[in-house]
């Protein structure tokens, strides 16, 4: 056992003879040996990829669509109420026939995410009940702008990729915002194409999507179908 | 009056509460939240929700032991008795299990759907739940499950599947303003609340004619069953997000709003609102508690119409007219540009200053300073409607300075009120809720019984618009002739099919202590307002003015009115020293003219300039003869609004609208009801526009700051003695020439005006306009219920729909006076109670009537 010094660090042994004399030139030891190795410095932004980050980074957000492509987003502001920063503006809006953007009566029609206030902590994730909003790893976010920093829908919003059918559309025929909740709705229907085809010729996701309605042939559950628990005696007046 | 008190215990807590007080009052009393949905305060107990079950035991037996009731009872339908004791969910484990187990019950139809629910945030349901629910459900079923959301008037949504059955809303239509739009649907686990809907209901026409002998068959515009002036107060009341409100519908969430409380502007009961506006606009208003007036509810009006404020033709910048157009220009321009209009008019022919009835009492004292101390004129008028000089004399003599007169509580309370030229439910807004809570016997001089009378059980004592000076007259007459029944108005009631039991009870009771009511519409009755003095004198009723705009009675009090000077004075009355006090000279100028006149002068040219300020020319009696003066003079505006503007207004000065201002209105009581400030705004008041055309034309006069008129009043205190009261006789009533009616027109409590500009969900709520008339004259016509019927003069023609009106007076039609279709004064240059022609439709084949 060692005696205990002055020093600072209680766990620290005395040095002996040698370790004393060599001590001042330890150090360059390291140096030596990082001569011969590696730099790890990423020149980033300047050179190479882009550093990837961890799975769960909380990077910018993303408004999540239905598989049909429909927002999942519903306007309800509780993102807005759990952020504790400040940072997010919701306005709601109806869905009218002619502007079917969400599954339901009520859709996000203004969404802004001011990442000059956002400190990335994830509440809004959590507060989000249809699972519209979640967060991507993406973390370049920055600008000369302060404008530019307060990101709207349009931005926020996910790419309709995988055949969805970009919003304003209906809903999949004889579907609830029940099933779209319950992932009864796989993809865009034949209905749902040929309405967008019949506004909106030109729409980029058009193609995909046709593909995708002739692939699945409409909902995974047709209309009418019972829904997975054994139906109970249907109330008069019930109707859906 | 004390009232007589009882003792009991509440969880532990000994306190003494009046008789009769119920379980859940007393609760309050002792600072205890018992959980409710159905109870509502200003509503009779039904205990439908079963939300507020507690432990009661009462003392029973001849010895007084206190014995507990086998179940727990419902808080808000039981009565405090003496020695009770009640153990609320807080002290007892039994209340506790039976409020959760209500609440989970509740719970079970429920959607859940709090996300898209705009009740989400200031939810009872969501609140109690969290407080008094189970955390789980063990309900693992199907939900019953309804489309949505059924419209069940254009501005109110219902989401069944979100209701709890408390029957609030069904309780209120019945029990507050008898509007029975909405009512329990179905039974047992089907039970819903509903407007009739025959697909709802499975309802067979073939079945018979099963529809109830409603009220009065109002429709809206679109043909459905008009649901009532207070419909909207039952989207506050319910407890849940099953009653929403179109106009507000996914607008915001509570934790956005900012609220103010705040008064609303659109009638002179100045009812208490709450303003909820977010990022610098208001989207929803809320009813405020105001014992005193509307108790906890609000008109439609002054709910759903204050997107005037913002409306598109809203002024934002300053206008000079150059080259004859409007010209956007900066403030010191337009004010030195207003300034050398009135220096020029000043020193020609004169200025008249038209100020409108919208305004605060701030602004209405700053018009009248800067007429009489500034423009050293006395032509102001603030009535921009049917008037007349007795009136203005009616307004000095008896209600300019008189401070808080009859108040709304003591009217409900009086023995019986009669309503003359005045309509208590379009004209007076929530003072009709107030009376059919109290039960108050009324009577109204009307040529028909009007919906509100209907539905307060009043007596109408018909007469023809004109007829009522006679009237008033003889019933003055028959209460001085000491207790004679037989007297003129007894004798005249029988000539004139008036039931005359109805009179002498009516002369009774205001001798008794009753209450005349006038209303804005005698101004048009030669003799009337002498009469209703006369009468109120020699019945010992008293008598209050109650005018249709929240800014008339502040505007009487500022002076604003021709030889009516502030606090009361008049011009040839006021103390010489109080003259230099307040106006710098000896005598306040004098001899002015009012609206009429100084319209008809300045068509002619004996005017040079205008400064008008809130004025909407089709609410003037004439407005073809405003339009000619307007275009003809030069004319200053201080205007929120005006598209109109562009014709004629010569300099436009945009001001502030209510909710971007601070100030004080004076409701028809005589109350002070300040306001403040709701919104940022940088448009200026108008008294602080009028004060820098002050500063510019050079004079030292301060009135723009907003306590000043307070201190002016306070300062002048009360006058010594009162102008002389009106004393024009009636006028007899003309004879009609074949194919003539005379007119009765009145303003429907919502209609085309500025007020609900920009509304579309509550003037689609509206009444629809309908012509009216009695049995008789629509059979000599040949027309009949549902026909159309065109009223004419030789300046235009309204054709509208016609409801006859059982028990109505003969040769009188009935117009809204400016409903969609149906603009009295604009179109035919009438007003209540000229004479017009009648036809039956012209389009009609072969019905021409030209006798």
């Amino acid at each position: 056992m060692s005696k205990k010094t002055g020093t600072l660090d209680p766990t620290r042994r005395e040095k002996g003879f040698l370790g004393t004399g060599v001590a001042p030139w330890a150090g360059f030891g390291v140096t030596l040996r990082t001569f011969f190795e590696r730099p790890v410095t990423e020149q980033y932004p300047f050179k190479g990829k882009y550093p990837p980050p961890y799975p769960r980074y909380h990077g910018r957000h993303q408004l999540n669509r239905h598989p049909d492509g429909l927002e999942k987003c519903v306007g309800c502001e509780l993102c807005a109420w759990a952020c504790p920063a400040d940072a997010i503006y919701v306005e709601a809006g109806a869905n009218t026939p002619e502007e079917q953007y969400s599954a339901g009566e009520r859709h996000g029609r203004v969404y802004q995410i001011n990442y000059l206030r956002c400190i990335f902590c994830g509440m809004c994730i959590e507060a989000c009940p249809t699972r519209a909003l979640t967060m991507t790893t993406f973390y370049e976010l920055a600008s000369a702008q302060r404008a530019d920093m307060i990101y709207t829908k349009d931005e926020l919003l996910a790419p309709a990729a995988g055949g969805m059918l970009a919003a304003p559309h209906p809903m999949a025929e004889g579907a609830t915002d029940d099933d779209y909740y319950a992932g009864r709705v796989s993809g865009p229907t034949s209905q749902q194409v040929e309405w967008v085809e019949r506004r909106r010729p030109d729409d980029p996701t058009l193609p995909t999507a046709r593909e995708a309605a002739r692939a699945a042939r409409g909902p995974v559950r047709p209309p009418g179908a019972p829904p997975p628990r054994p139906p109970l005696p249907e109330l008069e007046g019930g109707e859906r | 009056m004390s009232a007589e008190m009882v003792t009991c215990v509440i969880d532990g807590i000994e306190l003494e509460v009046e008789k009769n007080t119920l379980i859940i009052r007393a609760a309050e009393q002792a600072g205890i939240m018992i959980p409710r949905f159905c109870d509502h305060p200003l509503l009779k107990p039904v205990a439908a929700c079963r939300q507020c079950l507690v432990d009661v035991a009462s003392p029973a037996g001849p010895e007084g032991k206190l014995r507990a009731f086998p179940k727990p009872q419902p808080a808000c339908a039981i009565a405090v008795t003496p020695g009770m004791v009640v153990n609320t969910q807080l002290t007892s484990a039994a209340a506790r299990t039976a409020q959760e187990q209500v609440a989970e019950l509740i719970l079970i139809n429920h959607p859940l759907d709090c996300p898209i629910c705009d009740k989400g945030g200031e939810c009872p349901l969501q609140n109690q739940a969290i407080s008094t629910g189970r955390p789980i459900s063990r309900f693992n079923d199907k939900k019953n499950t309804f489309p949505k959301p059924l419209q069940l008037t254009p501005q109110i949504l219902l989401d069944r599947e979100r209701c709890v059955l408390c029957q609030r809303c069904t309780r209120f239509a019945a029990q507050i303003p008898g509007d029975p739009f909405i009512a329990l649907q179905k039974r047992g686990a089907n039970q819903q609340i509903g407007r009739f809907d025959a697909a709802t209901l499975g309802y067979a026409p073939s079945c018979g004619e099963a529809v109830d002998e409603a009220v009065d068959d109002s429709v809206t515009p679109a043909g459905e069953p008009f649901a009532g002036y207070f419909a909207g107060n039952v989207i506050q009341i319910c407890p849940v997000g099953a009653l929403t409100s179109a106009a507000y519908r996914f607008r915001a969430r509570p934790f956005d709003l900012v609220s103010t409380a705040s008064v609303a502007e659109h009638d002179s009961n100045c009812s208490t609102v709450r303003v909820d506006c977010r990022r610098g606009a208001v989207l929803r208003r809320m009813a405020g508690d105001d014992p005193n007036m509307g108790q906890e509810w609000i008109t439609d009006k002054d709910r759903f119409a204050f997107r005037w404020q913002v409306a598109a033709d809203r002024l934002r910048r300053p206008q000079v007219r150059v080259d004859g157009a409007l010209q956007p220009v900066s403030w010191p321009v337009a004010i030195a540009a207003a300034a050398a209009i009135l220096r020029e008019a000043q020193a020609g022919t004169g200025v008249g200053v038209l100020p409108g009835g919208r305004l605060t009492l701030e602004d209405a004292f700053a018009y009248a300073e800067f007429a009489r101390r500034v423009l050293g004129t006395d032509n102001v008028d603030f009535r921009a409607r049917a008037s007349s000089p007795e009136e203005a004399q009616f307004l000095a003599h008896h209600v300019a300075a008189t401070g808080v007169g009859v108040t709304c509580d003591e009217l409900v309370a009086a023995p019986a009120v009669l309503f003359a030229g005045f309509d208590p439910e379009d004209e007076g807004g929530v003072l009709f809720l107030r009376l059919r809570a109290a039960g108050t016997k009324v009577f109204s001089l009307a040529p028909f019984a009007s919906r509100a009378i209907k539905r307060l059980g009043g007596r109408t004592i018909p007469l023809a618009p004109g007829a009522e000076a006679q009237f008033l007259g003889e019933l003055a007459e028959s209460a001085e002739s000491a207790e004679s029944a037989e007297s003129a108005v007894v004798e005249s009631a029988a000539a004139g099919a008036r039931p005359a039991a109805d009179v002498v009870e009516l002369r009774e009771a205001l001798r008794a202590g009753g209450v005349i009511v006038v209303g804005e519409r005698l101004a048009t009755r030669p003799g009337a307002y002498a009469a209703a003095l006369r009468a109120a004198q020699s019945t010992g009723a008293r008598l209050v003015w109650i005018p249709r705009r929240a800014g008339e009675r502040a505007a009487v009090e500022a002076g604003l009115l021709p030889g009516l000077l502030v606090g009361g004075r008049t011009a040839d009355a006021v103390e010489r020293d109080a003259a230099l006090r307040l106006f710098g000279r000896e005598r306040p100028p004098a001899g002015g003219m009012d609206l009429p006149r100084m319209l008809a002068a300045a068509a002619v040219g004996d005017l040079d300039a205008l400064l008008i300020g809130g004025l909407e020319i089709a609410d003037l009696p004439d407005p073809a003869l405003a339009q000619v003066a307007l275009r003809r003079t030069k004319v200053v505006a201080l205007q929120v609004r005006g598209d109109e503007l562009a014709e004629w207004a010569d300099v436009v000065l945009p001001v502030a609208p209510p909710q971007e201002k601070t100030g004080t209105y004076i409701n028809w009581e005589g109350r002070l009801r300040p306001f403040p400030q709701v919104l940022t705004s940088t448009a200026p008041s108008d008294a602080r526009v009028l004060q820098a055309i002050t500063d510019k034309l050079g004079y030292a006069v301060h009135f723009a700051r907003v306590g000043k008129v307070h201190e002016v009043l306070e300062d002048l205190g009360a006058p010594e003695g009162r102008p002389a009261p009106p004393n024009r006789p009636a006028a007899a009533a003309s004879p009609l020439a074949a194919g003539e009616a005379v007119l009765s027109s009145w303003r429907q409590l919502v209609d085309d005006a500025a007020g609900v500009a920009e509304e579309p969900y509550l003037t689609a709520s509206s009444i629809a306009a309908r012509a009216r008339l009695a049995p008789a004259t629509a059979e000599a016509l040949g027309v009949t219920t549902g026909d159309v019927v065109t009223v004419s003069t030789a300046r235009g023609a309204i054709s509208l729909p016609l409801v006859v009106e059982a028990g109505m007076v003969e040769d009188v039609v009935h117009l809204p006076l400016k409903s969609p279709g149906s603009w009295v004064h604009a179109t035919l240059g009438a007003a209540d109670g000229s004479v017009v022609r009648l036809t039956a439709s012209p389009a009609g084949p072969a019905k021409e009537e030209d006798e």
